[in-house]
């Protein structure tokens, strides 16, 4: 049975195979052949079942306006400093143990000091955080400056600020996860901060610490936090965040001149 | 209702109005495939009520339990324990011993914190004199962000390291950002022994309320902005 085949890629003539001389072969593929198409035979197999190649297309090939420039992958690196941070996250939870009583410490310790890259991965992790947030606030900066968040971005703007919120919980929630000096006290001032709130306050540091003292409980509910709930809410809201960029477009940057007439423009040409 | 109200009743409306349109609540009177006399309920409302009815209810016998189990940390009664810290001789009036006492249970050197402890002195401490108070018993804990101050002997000052609180002998705020005193805690002397219970707040007049979290002012309006936990309010 004939199958589809890819088009041929524009190499140059010399470097093309020859086409198969009349004669040789009868149409048949050979097992060299199958081998050949392995991967496009897979990814149609599972096209075929899923239709995915055109959500793929449609994300992946969109026009982009003239003049975008390197100011625009300010929110790509934001996305792969998120993907560095969930990776490494996933391997420093094989080793920590959210102990208050040494255990917590001691799994850190026993990271930096005696696993084989542990030092490295926990680095990663460690300043990783900190370009995250950087990049947000670079990501946000090029967006208002831009004028990116105007109509009819604005739920883009909204679902960013969400973004950066639970950026900052994965900030505080994780800087307690060491549990050395300077995390514990760290911690004891930022559940204060969110105390002095008039109101709510008093019972937003209750919930942060799980009762009234610093206590048992705090570490592994920062934990939790910090590896369950925001990750999974940060996931799905990037990729609403991704959803809304493909479907609406990217603007073109302030300084771009509105285009010509048409009829001009060909004109010119 | 006058006389021509009631008049009004026999006139009909030459425009139709919209409301008198109404269907009727009867299956059977709007001819529906199927229906039953009587019926008020179509059988596809009735599943989709139904069924949005039994998800509404999966889906609380997992999220109201999780929440519960999340929150109640917060109104569990914290047990009221004395600790003993040392004879009554060991303190001075005029100035304050360091004395360290497990503030929470179950978490080895994280639950500890310092107290400084002195006898009062009649000359300078004007709060309420009871039996709770036979010894004055200052918490290290900065009423600003709960960072640990220290007593400083030769500036008669509570100093915070984090962001420059200043407290006095009785624990008043004098310098920085602080909002309140330092808080205290219970005491009382047992075989000449004494021992320190639990903490409460004091506002700018020294008088005493329920434990308040640091950076919560009480002064004034700040007692009901910042209320205190229900099952440490006495």
């Amino acid at each position: 049975m004939a199958r589809p085949k890819l088009p041929a890629p524009p190499l140059p003539s010399a470097l093309q195979a020859p086409p198969p001389r009349p004669g040789e072969g009868n149409g048949a593929l050979t097992p060299v052949d199958h081998a050949k198409e392995a991967g496009t035979s897979v990814v149609d197999w599972v096209d075929e079942r899923t239709s995915l190649s055109g959500a793929a297309r449609w994300m992946m090939f969109r026009k982009v306006p003239k003049g975008t420039n390197w100011f625009y992958t300010l929110g790509s690196a934001t996305m792969f400093a998120f993907l560095n941070q969930a990776v490494t996250g996933v391997f420093l939870a094989m080793f920590y143990r959210p102990d208050p009583s040494g255990g917590a410490y001691e799994s850190i310790r026993h990271v930096t000091n005696e696993v084989f890259l542990g030092q490295f991965v926990r680095g990663m992790h460690k300043w990783g955080s900190s370009v995250m947030v950087i990049l947000v606030f670079l990501h946000m900066g090029r967006t208002f400056f831009f004028g990116a968040y105007k109509y009819p971005r604005e739920l883009n703007w909204v679902i960013g600020v969400v973004l950066l919120i639970l950026t900052m919980t994965m900030s505080f929630t994780g800087y307690l996860l060491p549990f050395d000096q300077r995390a514990y006290w760290a911690t004891i001032v930022g559940v204060n901060i969110n105390g002095t709130g008039p109101l709510i306050g008093p019972y937003l540091s209750d919930f942060l610490r799980g009762g009234g003292e610093f206590g048992a409980t705090t570490l592994s509910r920062f934990y939790a936090i910090h590896m369950l709930l925001v990750p999974g809410l940060l996931a799905a809201l990037i990729g609403a965040h991704l959803y809304l960029v493909a479907k609406l477009g990217t603007t073109a940057p302030p300084w771009q001149k509105a285009e010509k007439n048409p009829e001009l423009r060909e004109a010119e040409a | 209702m006058s006389g021509t109200g009631a008049l009004s009743l026999d006139i009909v409306p030459p425009v139709s109005d919209k409301h008198s349109q109404h269907k009727s609540r009867y299956t059977v009177d709007r001819q529906i495939p199927g229906a039953f006399d009587g019926e008020t309920v179509t059988r596809r409302r009735f599943m989709t009520i139904g069924s949005q009815a039994a998800g509404g209810v999966a889906a609380a016998s997992f999220l109201l339990p999780a929440l519960g189990f999340a929150i109640g940390p917060i109104f569990k009664e914290t047990p009221h324990t004395w600790e003993t810290v040392g004879p009554t001789d060991m303190f001075p009036d005029n100035n304050y011993i360091p004395t360290v006492i497990t503030l929470t249970p179950g978490i080895g050197e994280a639950g500890k914190g310092t107290v400084y402890v002195r006898k009062r002195n009649p000359a300078i401490d004007t709060d309420k004199a009871d039996r709770d108070t036979q010894f004055i018993a200052i918490t290290s804990r900065c009423a600003h962000l709960g960072c640990p101050v220290r007593w400083v002997d030769a500036a008669e000052r509570f100093i915070c390291p984090c962001h420059g609180g200043v407290y006095d002998l009785l624990g008043r705020r004098v310098g920085g950002p602080p909002v309140r005193p330092l808080d205290r805690f219970y005491t009382r002397v047992v075989r000449g022994m004494v021992q320190i219970g639990t903490r409460y707040s004091v506002n700018s007049e020294l008088e005493r309320f329920s434990p308040r979290d640091p950076g919560e002012p009480i002064d004034g309006l700040g007692q009901y902005m910042y209320p205190s936990r229900p099952s440490e309010r006495r």
